[in-house]
């Protein structure tokens, strides 16, 4: 199989890469860019453990080719915290205790932050809704969720 | 495997149609790639239409709306236009999948897949939506129902691909719902849906209607015997119990692990009796 030449933008930075035609966005990110944040949980769309905004839309990148990222803006875990700074998302997963094994979490804190940009103030149902397609084996949910809200919050209240 | 991201239609059309391999169109992705990954097909050629404009659009037409093939469940979500008028098959296009599949997958993807339990085909059905088909011939519309002939099967012949699909202008007093059956409430598999169109008059009795189940036989199933039971009568007790039992009547579906017959059967008449029922309140809301 030849290669394709893709030129895209990844958390702001312009990326360039040669990719097989086959081969999915999250092996591309992960093997080809070193951003390991990502995580295979599935591979076939049930798991968000994967999860990445494409032109600002969440998507599952194990449902994504690397050839079709060419000139779109991406978005992963890796571009949540500036610095040293931390998302507030992540602060509020630490302090609720929102994770055990961490594998879920990269997916969980980049789908809540596109929910968080779509809306920003969500109800309980609405989040659960919006975070159907993120799985997680360790916490029971109950954490995660209310670490969203709580988010949803603070952020609020930052605005006001 | 060759990918390739043509900008125009007439492009795509010369791609698919060149290729003397196995040539498929790469919407969504949600299917495809999965069944790429588990070598349940190994293309020649993909196809992205994503990059052509067109395909990206949801046009206003006659009083009703023409979606584009590349039109993802997020955006058809967010068009108010298409959520007012035909709120039933937006429901059954968002019923697919998560938030995550929906930033990618395609109603007409979900179409084309030819799933029997596709959610949101009963929906089309019902609406008699029409797919325009393009191909290295004359292009032509198609009703949405003959799209599917099979499981994973369709009438498309080599090189032609669906364009757009047409919902149709409507009178007052119509609506449309969808309804499936699910053992949780997120994330699976229909074993059973139904899919209601219908149209009331200014006393409220029923003067038109289309009913579809899916997930009860290979394909979408068009009930006109249910339908007949709503036309004509007023959305009452005795009429949807007229309904449910054309709709279970109709049913043949199969016995797997998701639902057994006799499930599915009962299922189809009590779903096509809710739809209806969801289907006659947003009509009368409607002048
Ligand atoms: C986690 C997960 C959950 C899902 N849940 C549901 C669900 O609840 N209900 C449901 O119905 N489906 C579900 N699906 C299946 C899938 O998401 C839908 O069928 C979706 O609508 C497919 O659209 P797509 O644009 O991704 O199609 P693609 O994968 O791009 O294409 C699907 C098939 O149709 C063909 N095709 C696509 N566009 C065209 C065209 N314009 N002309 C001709 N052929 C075309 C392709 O070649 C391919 O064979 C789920 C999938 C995943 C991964
Ligand atoms: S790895 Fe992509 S959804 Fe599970
Ligand atoms: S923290 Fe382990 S899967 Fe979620």
């Amino acid at each position: 199989m030849s290669q394709i030449h893709v030129s895209t933008t990844v958390n702001g930075d312009a990326v360039e890469f040669l990719c097989e035609p086959d081969e999915t966005l999250l092996t591309v990110l992960r093997d080809r860019l070193g951003l390991t944040g990502s995580k295979e949980g599935c591979g076939s769309g049930d798991c968000g453990a994967c999860s990445i905004t494409i032109d600002g839309r969440l998507v599952c990148s194990c449902l994504a080719l690397g050839a079709e990222a060419q000139g779109c803006e991406i978005a992963t875990i890796e571009g949540m915290a500036e610095g040293e700074n931390l998302h507030p998302l992540q602060s509020k997963f630490l302090e609720h205790a929102a994770l055990q094994c961490g594998i879920c979490t990269p997916g969980f804190l980049v789908a809540a932050k596109a929910l968080l940009e779509k809306n920003p103030d969500p109800s309980e149902t609405e989040i659960r809704y919006w975070l159907a397609g993120n799985l997680c084996r360790c916490t029971g949910y109950d954490k995660i969720i209310r670490a969203v809200m709580d988010t949803a919050e603070e952020m609020k209240a930052a605005k006001s | 495997m060759r990918y390739e991201a043509p900008e125009t239609i007439d492009a795509a059309v010369t791609l698919l149609a060149g290729e003397k391999g196995v040539a498929r169109v790469l919407a969504g992705g949600t299917d495809l790639i999965i069944q790429m990954s588990g070598d349940m097909i190994e293309p020649d050629l993909i196809v992205d239409i994503k990059r052509i404009p067109l395909l990206k659009q949801i046009s206003e037409e006659d009083g009703g709306f023409r979606i584009g093939a590349a039109v993802s469940g997020a955006e058809l979500g967010e068009h108010a236009g298409v959520c007012a008028l035909w709120p039933g098959v937006v429901e059954g296009v968002e019923l697919i999948g998560s938030t995550q599949v929906q930033g990618r997958a395609t109603l007409v993807g979900n179409l084309c897949n030819a799933s029997p339990a596709a959610d949101s085909v009963p929906a089309l059905v019902a609406a008699n939506a029409v797919a325009r088909v393009i191909g290295p011939k004359a292009s032509r519309d198609v009703p949405v129902s003959e799209i599917a002939t099979g499981p994973g099967k369709t009438s498309l012949a080599a090189g032609e691909f669906v364009e757009s699909v047409f919902l149709p202008a409507r009178p007052d007093r119509s609506s449309d719902a969808y309804l499936r059956f699910i053992p949780r409430t997120e994330m699976d598999i229909a074993v059973v849906g139904a899919g209601v169109s219908l149209t009331l008059d200014e006393n409220d009795v029923c003067t038109d209607a289309r009913v579809s189940l899916g997930a009860v036989a290979a394909r979408v199933l068009l009930v006109e015997e249910a339908a007949k039971a709503l036309i004509g009568n007023k959305i009452d007790d005795k009429t949807l119990d007229n309904l449910a039992a054309a709709a279970s009547a109709a049913a043949t579906p199969i016995n797997d692990k998701r639902g057994t017959v006799e499930f599915r059967t009962k299922v189809s008449g009590v779903l096509a009796k809710r739809a209806a029922t969801i289907a006659a309140d947003r009509a009368k809301g409607k002048k």
